[in-house]
């Protein structure tokens, strides 16, 4: 099967920095992927490498490619737009805009034009239901997005992402910030997502990579130093380094 | 020296702290309580509603100078905000941070110190004389947004750089352009900072008098457009303390011009409530 994404030698700069150094990784469709390491080896960088977030910062450099469908991404006539409708993000902290539920599900669909509304309030049960939120909210639609528990609030973070139909969600450390049955609730949604998505989570939990993700990429200093399946990485791991990490002996 | 109780220096700090807030809040409160006591009682209908009619004693009410005062508010507000918020857009959203940013808002923040006679006298020059707007209410608003610019623009940044970064990164995340983002998300949330500085501006403007007298001109008769001259109710208490013995009607004036700020920073902030809900998709 093609990767539904794939680097090739890809190293990313912020000015003289280098924060990826030659990365080659192939990210399976319908399949969930963790990215562990330590604090600034790069795993966030290479996950917002793949929706272009990193364009934001400035004095960003890159070489190298990265492909979509085998399409690259850096490529000066993408549209970048387009590509972040293609991939959609959860980050860090749970980021609701400061508007109602239904708002912000809508959100997306709306600045894309992509419905009329009709079928926008269909959309916004359908992600909601698809992020396990809509029975705790379905009658609090006009309440605003910040008066949600932590939990839930990146519950509707997911649901928003997920109302602009994109093919692959990046995820970046989405539990951190959450209580472990909010943790436990996403990590099982995952599980249903990865039916229709592509699913990449970064995450310094090792547990959590080794409960959620099918495969494993570990990361050290801007370099990817293993990838294989979860259970390899974790039960069988070939560097020592990895080995290292995952027994807790650094990082 | 004897070392004092981490808490005698609480209880001490606090008391002072307690004190500087006390004494602010009781000198303003003072200011509008004795300028509305000895105003407020000579104020009536026949006071608002007819034109001064001068002399040294101060004939007739001033009901011009309010409208004058209405006019000039308006059209400045009009004029300055979109400069104003567009600037601090740009500088917040697109201008890279290399030396000509920098150097705009260094020159922002010198204009913000320069005295406004000074922006008066500009004024005088480029809209009086040179673009013949003559001693005009247009006169006296452009020269008030040359004024003000350099406030609203530094407080309509400050407003748009508390924004988090993570709103912004969502909403670029879920394929919003760049204005997109700015406009429904980065400026809604913004919105009360920068409704903050325009009620500044209109506080400044209204006390504005030197600028306004070599750019108004300072007549009292009822403006009939932009283009007439006038005075504002500021420049009238002005003309009435120094030029006549009506100091009563000079507090009256005062008490009135404290009343109509009271209402117009209301006014904003309801104003801007509707609006913030509005670019938040609710109507």
């Amino acid at each position: 099967m093609d990767p539904k994404i794939e680097t090739q030698k890809l190293s990313l700069f912020y000015r003289k920095f280098q924060a990826l150094k030659s990365v080659n990784i192939k990210i399976r469709e319908h399949n969930i992927t963790s990215i562990i390491g330590p604090s600034g080896c790069g795993k966030s960088t290479l996950l917002r490498s793949f929706d272009r977030m990193t364009d934001l910062t400035p004095g960003v450099r890159i070489e190298g490619n990265t492909f979509l469908d085998g399409k690259s991404i850096f490529d000066p006539q993408v549209d970048v737009v387009e590509l972040r409708k293609k991939v959609g993000m959860v980050f860090q902290h749970p980021n609701p805009f400061p508007k109602t539920i239904a708002e912000n599900v809508a959100f997306g669909p709306k600045m894309l034009g992509m419905q009329n509304k009709m079928n926008m309030e269909e959309t916004i049960e359908k992600s909601l239901r698809a992020a396990a939120l809509w029975e705790e909210v379905k009658d609090d639609l006009d309440k605003s997005g910040l008066a949600l528990s932590g939990g839930q609030q990146q519950r509707l973070c997911i649901a928003r992402a997920l109302a602009i139909e994109p093919e692959v969600i990046l995820m970046d450390e989405p539990c951190s910030s959450l209580d472990p049955i909010s943790t436990l609730k996403i990590e099982e949604l995952m599980q249903e997502l990865k039916e229709k998505y592509t699913i990449v989570i970064v995450t310094h939990n090792m547990q959590q990579a080794a409960r959620v993700s099918d495969w494993c990429a570990f990361m050290l200093l801007g370099e990817l130093v293993e990838y294989g399946a979860t259970h390899n990485v974790f039960s069988r791991p070939t560097d020592k380094r990895t080995e290292d990490y995952i027994t807790g002996r650094f990082g | 020296m004897a070392k004092v109780n981490p808490k005698t220096t609480q209880t001490i700090a606090r008391t002072l702290i307690w004190g500087a807030g006390a004494v602010t809040a009781l000198i303003l409160v003072a200011i509008v309580i004795y300028i509305l006591a000895r105003g407020l009682p000579f104020i009536n209908w026949e006071f608002l509603t007819t034109v001064p009619r001068g002399g040294l004693s101060g004939e007739g009410g001033i009901s011009s100078t309010i409208v004058t005062t209405l006019y000039l508010i308006g059209l400045t507000i009009a004029i300055l905000v979109i400069p104003g918020v567009g600037t601090a857009i740009y500088l917040t959203q697109y201008a890279r941070d290399n030396w000509p940013t920098n150097a705009i808002r260094y020159a922002i923040n010198t204009l913000a110190g320069v005295p406004s006679i000074v922006f008066g006298l500009f004024g005088f020059a480029l809209f009086v004389t040179v673009l013949s707007f003559n001693f005009s209410i247009l006169s006296g608003a452009l020269t008030l947004v040359c004024l003000l610019l350099p406030t609203l623009i530094s407080t309509s940044e400050e407003a748009i750089r508390a924004v988090p970064p993570y709103q912004k990164e969502a909403g670029l995340a879920l394929g919003a352009t760049k204005w997109q983002t700015i406009l429904h998300v980065i400026l809604p949330a913004a919105l009360p900072g920068i409704v903050t500085g325009i009620i500044l501006c209109i506080g400044r403007a209204i006390g504005e008098t030197a600028c306004l007298y070599v750019t108004m001109g300072g007549s009292a008769a009822m403006p009939t457009s932009l283009l007439s001259g006038g005075r504002t109710m500021a420049l009238h208490v002005f003309y009435l303390a120094t030029d006549t013995s009506a100091f009563d009607k000079a507090m009256a004036t005062a008490a009135i011009l404290v009343i109509v700020v009271i209402i117009i920073n209301s006014l904003t902030n309801w104003i801007a409530r509707r609006f913030q809900l509005r670019l938040m998709g609710r109507s």
